[in-house]
């Protein structure tokens, strides 16, 4: 699995970090996601994709 | 009682008398009856409201979703066709205007001023404080007289403490503000009513805001003051009105959901046991459950049409008014097995309690960890906690543009 984030559209709703902590988070300055890990490993694949699913701007997309 | 006889005149007097909100049914948490009928047999239909016009009404949970990230409508409430709330907010729509209403860029541009304040790990800052909070509330309801009204005695003061201090508003003028935020989310306030609530509590603010530019504190309105008002972005007026907004929400929604959150578990005692007994992740599980089944925004998301398209398989024009409403796509059974049935062990979080796409509530965090603070620590420190009404007295919140009760009188 790839995770490719787009912070352009992120509204900083916290959605992704409260799905997935141990691949997303969000940026101290302003509250807009970063991506702490591209590749997930298999245990959290559900997690990423609940995040995925629950982001209110789309600004999260997986691959593979 | 009042209201089935309301509701059973309405039907024989005036066909011509709005259809929504739809009036609810015996049950005070689950949504209108002709809302679900909606739900299940015409998913997308026409609805007329207040004003006479007759904007699109989507029910599933997947066109909710479709219909609220769809770049093609919008939330601004200035453009022809966006159906109002209510006559109240029709009548102040150009005054305090913040990014709730407001397209992109304007919308972003604006809510990214907000979101560290709000973001998760800022949030989790504030829980110690927030815990304090409730355990001092609890104590001093403890203290005093039986039975105590819940809402003034516990679910109103823990929001507004903690927005208080978040914003860096006097907790003392709180009479002030708790008095004009109940005109501004009333459903029956009169235009001028409105239009004068709005003036005081922006000019409340605004004057706030002077005070902070001249002596800052660590505060959201302190920070805005100074980065936005004193380079020139933006006026104290421009930010008294994202205050109003955060002011208003901040209150009225957290509060409701403590005080019908806890009526709702008082009447679903195995429920109340789990709860209860709990750990943080069945604890926070609980929240979002409590957050879908009782879904108490409920007069609906509103947006226009910017442009002619289809949504959800319904053709829909430019200028046409559209209606999200997120509690009736929280009860479908397609997203949600068992729609309505309070089970605080299901997964819940993916509702639309929040609303959904770029406008989904910024202080959806703080709401979480104050709601889980609560539900973790009223009920185990108060296990003999119950209602000194009847569940059928209770004073429900059908004139609020957010459900609840106005008071909640409980004993222990």
């Amino acid at each position: 699995m790839k995770v490719v984030i787009d912070q352009d559209r992120c509204v900083g709703a916290g959605q992704c970090v409260l799905a997935a902590p141990e691949v997303f988070d969000q940026r101290e300055d302003d509250g807009i996601v970063v991506l702490l890990d591209e590749n997930p490993p298999e245990d959290l694949h559900d997690q990423v994709r609940e995040a995925a699913q629950i982001c209110p701007a789309l600004a999260i997309e997986l691959a593979g | 009682m009042t209201e089935a006889l309301s509701s059973s005149s309405q039907a024989v007097s005036d066909a011509r008398e709005p259809e929504f909100p739809m009036s609810r049914g015996r049950c005070p948490f689950d949504p209108p009856p002709e809302l679900e009928r909606r739900l299940h047999d015409e998913p997308v239909s026409r609805v007329r409201i207040w004003d006479g016009s007759e904007p699109w009404l989507f029910t599933r949970f997947e066109d909710v979703r479709a219909l609220l990230r769809d770049s093609r409508v919008s939330a601004d409430t200035d453009l022809p066709g966006y159906p109002p709330q209510a006559p109240g907010v029709a009548a102040r729509r150009k005054r305090a205007k913040a990014f709730i209403s407001m397209d992109d860029p304007d919308h972003a541009r604006q809510r990214r001023m907000l979101t560290a304040d709000f973001m998760v790990k800022k949030v989790e800052r504030l829980r110690p404080r927030i815990q304090k909070i409730v355990d001092e509330l609890i104590d001093d309801m403890l203290a005093g007289p039986k039975p105590a009204d819940l809402v003034q005695a516990f679910a109103l003061p823990l929001p507004s403490l903690v927005i208080c201090e978040l914003l860096g508003v006097p907790y003392a003028d709180r009479a002030l503000f708790h008095r004009l935020s109940k005109v501004l989310i009333s459903r029956e306030a009169t235009p001028q009513q409105s239009l004068d609530a709005i003036e005081e509590l922006l000019a409340y603010l605004s004057r706030l805001v002077e005070q902070k530019l001249k002596e800052p504190g660590d505060d959201v309105l302190s920070r805005l003051a100074t980065e936005q008002v004193a380079t020139g972005t933006m006026t104290a007026d421009d930010v008294a009105a994202m205050g109003q907004l955060l002011l208003v929400a901040g209150h009225e929604t957290t509060a409701n959901m403590i005080a019908l959150g806890t009526v709702a578990l008082l009447e679903h005692p195995d429920q109340l046991d789990l709860v209860r007994d709990g750990d943080p992740a069945l604890i926070a599980n609980a929240v979002e459950e409590l957050l879908r089944y009782l879904t108490i925004v409920h007069t609906g998301r509103r947006r226009v049409a910017l442009e002619d398209m289809e949504v959800a398989g319904q053709r829909i024009r430019k200028g046409d008014g559209l209606i999200a409403a997120s509690d009736a796509a929280n009860r479908d059974a397609e997203a949600f097995p068992e729609p309505d049935k309070l089970d605080v062990t299901r997964k819940a979080r993916h509702h639309v309690a929040f609303g959904y796409g770029v406008h989904q509530c910024l202080g959806q965090p703080l709401a979480r960890v104050e709601l889980q603070v609560v539900y973790s620590t009223l009920y185990r420190r108060i296990p003999t906690l119950k209602l000194a009404a009847p569940l059928a007295e209770l004073d429900f919140k059908h004139d609020m543009l957010v459900y609840g009760v106005h008071s909640l009188p409980v004993t222990w």
